[in-house]
C-alpha cells in the first residue's frame, strides 16, 4: 500500500563551484521511511556543509514522514550545516511552515533556485 | 459518477460512503483518495482539497496506531457524507480517544530534542479543516469528525 521510499545522493556544484549535497526522495515519505532518509542524509561526506533536499519526486508525505525530516534537520543544525530543500507542492509548502520546519530549512521552487540559494 | 454540481442547493441530499479499513500504516491512503475523490465532485478548490487529504490521512493514522495499535485485524471505519453545503468525515477506532490538549508543535523544542519530532498529526487536522471534533466513548470506540465547507463564505 504504500509506495517505498528511495533516496538518490548527487554531488553538483554550483555557479560559484560551491560543492552542495543534493538528496533526491522518491515515493512516499511516511514512518517506514526512516532507514531510508536518514541512512543516505549519513552517509554524505565528511564535512558535507551544503545540503539540498529535493522534494519533487515524493508522491506522499504525513506528519510521521516530516518527523523524521525533522531529525535530519535536527543532526545538520548541530554540525551548522546549511539545509535547502526545492519540489515541496503548494499545500506541502503551507504544512511546513504550519509546523516550523521553515525556520530550519529554506524553501526555493526548482533546483535552480535552490542551488543558487548557496553562491 | 454523475456530478453533484449538477443539481442545485436544495437538490442536493445528504449522501453518505463508508470504508472499512484494516489498521495497517498505508491504507489511511484509501480513505485520503476517497474523500478527495468526493471533494472534488462537490467541487471543492484544489487546495481544500489538498488539506482535506492531509486532515484525512492523519485521521486514520491516529486511528490505526493509537485507537486501534497497528492490529490489522480490528477495522478502523470512515463515514464520508455529504450534504447541501459540508462534507463530513467521521474516523471511528476501538481506542480510548483523546484525553489531552492539542499544542502546536514547538519546533525549537524538536531541534533541541525536547519535544518528541512526531505527534504533530491532530494539530495539523486542527489547522486543515473548519471543524474538529474528538469524541471519546469507551468502550464502544472513539471517533474524529472533521468537517469541511464547500463554501467557507457560507459556514
Amino acid at each position: 500500500m504504500q509506495s517505498e521510499t528511495s533516496v538518490k545522493v548527487e554531488q553538483l556544484k554550483t555557479a560559484a563551484a560551491a560543492q552542495v549535497a543534493v538528496l533526491r526522495f522518491h515515493g512516499d515519505i511516511t514512518s517506514t521511511s526512516k532507514a531510508a532518509v536518514l541512512d543516505a542524509y549519513r552517509g554524505l561526506p565528511a564535512g558535507t556543509g551544503r545540503i539540498v533536499l529535493d522534494f519533487s519526486k515524493v508522491d506522499y508525505l504525513n506528519s510521521s514522514g516530516i518527523a523524521i525530516l525533522i531529525q535530519l534537520l535536527m543532526e545538520g543544525h548541530k554540525t551548522s550545516q546549511s539545509i535547502h530543500s526545492f519540489g515541496l507542492s503548494a499545500h506541502f509548502q503551507k504544512v511546513f511552515a504550519m509546523v516550523g520546519i521553515t525556520k530550519y530549512t529554506h524553501l526555493y521552487p526548482d533546483e535552480p533556485t535552490a542551488l543558487a540559494s548557496f553562491a | 459518477m454523475k456530478t453533484d454540481k449538477s443539481l442545485s442547493v436544495e437538490q442536493r441530499k445528504e449522501q453518505r460512503v463508508e470504508l472499512r479499513l484494516p489498521s495497517k500504516l498505508g491504507f489511511e491512503k484509501i480513505a485520503m483518495q476517497t474523500a478527495a475523490s468526493y471533494a472534488a465532485i462537490l467541487g471543492l478548490a484544489p487546495d481544500r482539497v489538498e488539506d482535506l487529504k492531509t486532515a484525512v490521512a492523519e485521521a486514520c493514522i491516529n486511528a490505526i496506531e493509537h485507537g486501534n495499535h497497528g492490529d490489522e485485524k480490528v477495522v478502523v471505519g470512515v463515514i464520508l457524507t455529504i450534504d447541501h453545503r459540508r462534507l463530513e468525515v467521521k474516523v471511528l477506532d476501538h481506542g480510548s480517544g483523546i484525553t489531552h490538549a492539542v499544542l502546536p508543535p514547538d519546533i525549537d523544542k524538536k531541534m533541541l530534542g525536547e519535544e518528541d519530532p512526531r505527534g504533530m498529526g491532530m494539530f495539523l487536522i486542527e489547522a486543515l479543516v473548519d471543524e474538529v471534533e474528538w469524541v471519546s466513548n469507551p468502550p464502544e470506540g472513539s471517533y474524529a469528525r472533521l468537517v469541511i465547507y464547500l463554501d467557507r463564505e457560507k459556514r
